[in-house]
Order: structure tokens, then C-alpha cells, then sequence
């Protein structure tokens, strides 16, 4: 009989791209087949991609998944970042039909389901929206008795990533969306200018004895902030989940 | 054996020793922060660090006791499990090996514990003989909070995520008991050269 798999085992394999959708001019959604994972996956959670080279040189990354637990196709949401080794291949060569090489779900702690309650609120600063928007995609099919909320920071409206999706959320789901542009916006503007406050983050977050469940995903200066702005406001840091992205000076 | 990746011709940045650098990591010039809740910021009056557990009698040493024990400066390559590494990082700590002349134990796991609630398991042997640090200064400057200050575990040859930020004391265990990444499918060891990133690796 051959030997099952240790549990939770995380094996390589492949999936095929199905499509790339444009997200902004920086950023590309692979959609992928689902790969074979006897557990699925939970919303917050990120695989790790490998690329080959014909002289068998290799390079891996980590990436958010954008897709929810019981969407048909795994989307990861991928932003190039110019002087990046995996991310522009994936956003500039990388076509349909392409298989790619993968491995996960990893992680377990930046994870949102029903079970965990709420209220949620999800912060976001840039391509941090990845992970966030798999929460809210999973809230809007089985979370909807717990109120949601979202800041999402970007830096003009032409980088807001999945821009149609979260506004119809706060249109058509009663999400309270908050989108915030720091460098320009449009004349009419009426959300948030310029960077995110802590009168914003506290006012969304809500008083602490409501005791929100908080998820904050960017660069890390952002989270930074927004973090420290709400342990700082006597929330429970173990509801305050954090994932970081980008180099810092030392 | 992979496949190719069709037109993936890699930017292999130059490494001056492609030998210090483990399977599947790239070299990093910054220093990414990473961590899963918000920067704890324990005043020094309030910090100390504490060994206990199975040992003879728990020893703890407040913060101005622990500035007067013997401190190295060291310098050693860092292995994230998020792929980075950061060559010659230049630390300033006390040698694990000069706390535990303090302590009896015949425990032979530990687990470090830090403000915030995180906690990561160690076999004892990782700890000793010149492989772990506790370190306040990173490149000659006291240890930026975000960066773990006021005081971290230095475990370079271990990926990055054993090198507890914010640690606040070792707990001595008989048996090995899973820490906070290690209960959510990570390395129980984490070997960077072995690439020991996740379970069953």
C-alpha cells in the first residue's frame, strides 16, 4: 500500500492558468485550476510559487491568495514590482495555457472565518487588498450576520485593485468601504485624501469593547501605524492580525 | 524535477559567495520586518528576562542586571523562511551559553516566550555552544522596536522565525512542545541549508 502523505504535508504542484484579468496597470489576477489540497484553503492564507529556468535555475516567492475558500478557481493577485525577480514574469510573461508551479495553503494565524465572529474590519495599504478580499469575498457568502468593514489605501484611483468588486460591497452588501487615495485624486473625491489618520483607523475599528476582529495587510510603515494607532487605543493586540510586506531601511 | 517555466530567464542578482546563500533564498539589502500583531513596547523598568521551567531554580535578570552580563558583538548571515536572506548582519548580545551558567537543566528542549505572546521551540542543543544570542544592539544602535527591541533571540543558523523578537525568557521543557508558527504548519526545526521551511520538509 503506498504511504500517505505526513498530514499537512505541503507537496509542489502544478496548476494551469485559465486567465489574467488586468487589474491596474501594475497589477495582473492569475486564475488558476484548483490545485489539489484535501483541505482546501481559509481566506488570509498564501502559497508559494517556483519558477524554473532552462538551465534549471530556480526562484520562489510567497503570495497572497485574492480567491475565497469556495470560489471555482484559485486567484492570486500579483503586483509587479519593478526591480522584483518572480513578479514580473508573472504579471508580463505568463499566459493562459501556462502551467506554474506551486505549494500551500501556508499560514494559519492571518485567516478569517465565520466562526471567528466580528465585527470585521480589514485594513489595507496597496496590493495588502489581496488577502483582505478573499475575507470579504468568503463574508459575503457566509458571514453576513457579522458587520464588515474596509480601509483600503491607495495611492491614486487607477491603482485601486479589485475597484468595481469592493465599492459594489459597500453599494449593494452594507460593508462600510472606506477608500483612501494619498497622492491624487479626483476633483469630486469624497472619500479620504492623503494617508490613512488615527481618527480614520479609530473610527472604523469602532469603541474597544467591541472588540472587532482587525486584519491590517501592506507595506510595513502602514501597518505599523494603524496597528500601533489601535493596541495603543486599549484593544486586545491578539485581535489586531498583521501581515507585512517590503523592505525597510535598517 | 520541475518543469520549465516557459521565458523565465531569472534576474540572478550577482551574489559575491553563492555559497552562503541556502536553497531557494534570495540576498536581501534591506531589513523587512515581519510580524503577526502590532510592536509591543515594554518600558526597560517593566522588562526582564527570565529562564524557568524544569530547572533547579528560575533565575531572572532586570534590565540593567542583564546590560552588565558579558555581551559579544557577532556577525552572521540571516535566513528568512519568506525566502530573504541578509548577509553580515552585525549584532551586540549575550551568548545564551553565559545565561544557562546560571541555571541547572537537564531539559533538553526550550521555548522562548516574548511580550505580544509569541513563543517558539528550540532543542536545547540549538541554543548552546556559541549558537544563540540574546541581542540589543543591531548594527551598533540599541535594537529597533519593529526589529524585536528591546531585546531578541539570535539564532542565525535556524530560519529567522526561531530568532524570537521582543523575547522576555526561555522556558526549559522535557518534552519538545510546538511554538507559534510550529502549531501553524511550520519547520519544527526550521534548517535553512536543508530547506526545512514547512511540515514534512
Amino acid at each position: 500500500m503506498a504511504r500517505a502523505a505526513l498530514p499537512g504535508r505541503l507537496t509542489w504542484q502544478l496548476v494551469s492558468v485559465v486567465e489574467l484579468v488586468e487589474e491596474t496597470t501594475r497589477a495582473k489576477s492569475l486564475v488558476l485550476t484548483q490545485p489539489d489540497w484535501p483541505e482546501g484553503y481559509r481566506s488570509g492564507q498564501h502559497v508559494d510559487v517556483r519558477l524554473t529556468a532552462e538551465d534549471g535555475y530556480q526562484a520562489q516567492r510567497s503570495y497572497s491568495i485574492g480567491s475565497a475558500p469556495e470560489d471555482d478557481h484559485l486567484v492570486l493577485t500579483v503586483e509587479r514590482l519593478e526591480d522584483g525577480e518572480v513578479s514580473p514574469y508573472l504579471v508580463d510573461v505568463l499566459r493562459p495555457g501556462d502551467e506554474l508551479e506551486l505549494r500551500g495553503p501556508i499560514g494559519g494565524y492571518f485567516v478569517w472565518e465565520e466562526a471567528l465572529g466580528g465585527p470585521l474590519v480589514l485594513i489595507a495599504g496597496g496590493s495588502g487588498i489581496v488577502p483582505l478580499r478573499s475575507m470579504l469575498r468568503h463574508w459575503s457568502t457566509t458571514g453576513r450576520d457579522v458587520p464588515a468593514r474596509l480601509i483600503y489605501s491607495s495611492r491614486g484611483l487607477s491603482e485601486v485593485i479589485y475597484r468595481e468588486e469592493l465599492t459594489g460591497y459597500g453599494e449593494h452588501d452594507g460593508v462600510d468601504v472606506r477608500l483612501v487615495l494619498t497622492r491624487e485624486w479626483p476633483e469630486d473625491w469624497q472619500g479620504h485624501r492623503g494617508r490613512i489618520d488615527r481618527a480614520l483607523v479609530d473610527e472604523v475599528a469602532g469603541p474597544p469593547e467591541e472588540q472587532a476582529r482587525v486584519y491590517i495587510c501592506g507595506p510595513n510603515a502602514f501597518v505599523e501605524a494603524a496597528a500601533g494607532w489601535l493596541a495603543d487605543g486599549g484593544r486586545d493586540p491578539s485581535r489586531i492580525r498583521t501581515e507585512r510586506f517590503g523592505p525597510t531601511g535598517t | 524535477m520541475s518543469p520549465v517555466s516557459r521565458g523565465f530567464l531569472g534576474r540572478r542578482h550577482p551574489v559575491a559567495d553563492p555559497s552562503r546563500l541556502p536553497p531557494g533564498q534570495y540576498l536581501e539589502t534591506g531589513f523587512p520586518v515581519l510580524s503577526a500583531g502590532p510592536t509591543p513596547h515594554t518600558p526597560l523598568d517593566e522588562w526582564s528576562f527570565l529562564i524557568s521551567g524544569e530547572v533547579e531554580e528560575p533565575v531572572s535578570w532586570p534590565w540593567k542586571d542583564f546590560l552588565e552580563l558579558p555581551a559579544e558583538t557577532i556577525t552572521v548571515d540571516i535566513h528568512c523562511v519568506t525566502k530573504w536572506s541578509k548577509f553580515d548582519t552585525r549584532w551586540r548580545g549575550v551568548s545564551v551559553d553565559t545565561l544557562l551558567e546560571h541555571v541547572d537543566s537537564e531539559a533538553a528542549y526550550v521555548t522562548a516566550w516574548s511580550d505580544g505572546g509569541y513563543t517558539t521551540n528550540l532543542p536545547r542543543d540549538h541554543v548552546s555552544d556559541g549558537k544563540a544570542w540574546v541581542a540589543y544592539e543591531y548594527d551598533g544602535e540599541p535594537l529597533h522596536p519593529e526589529h524585536g527591541g528591546p531585546a531578541r533571540l539570535l539564532v542565525p543558523h535556524l530560519y529567522f522565525w526561531k530568532s524570537a523578537k521582543w523575547v522576555r525568557g526561555l522556558t526549559f521543557t522535557v518534552d519538545d512542545e510546538p511554538g507559534f508558527w510550529e502549531n501553524y504548519g511550520y519547520h519544527n526545526l526550521g534548517d535553512p541549508w536543508l530547506e526545512q521551511r514547512y511540515q514534512g520538509d
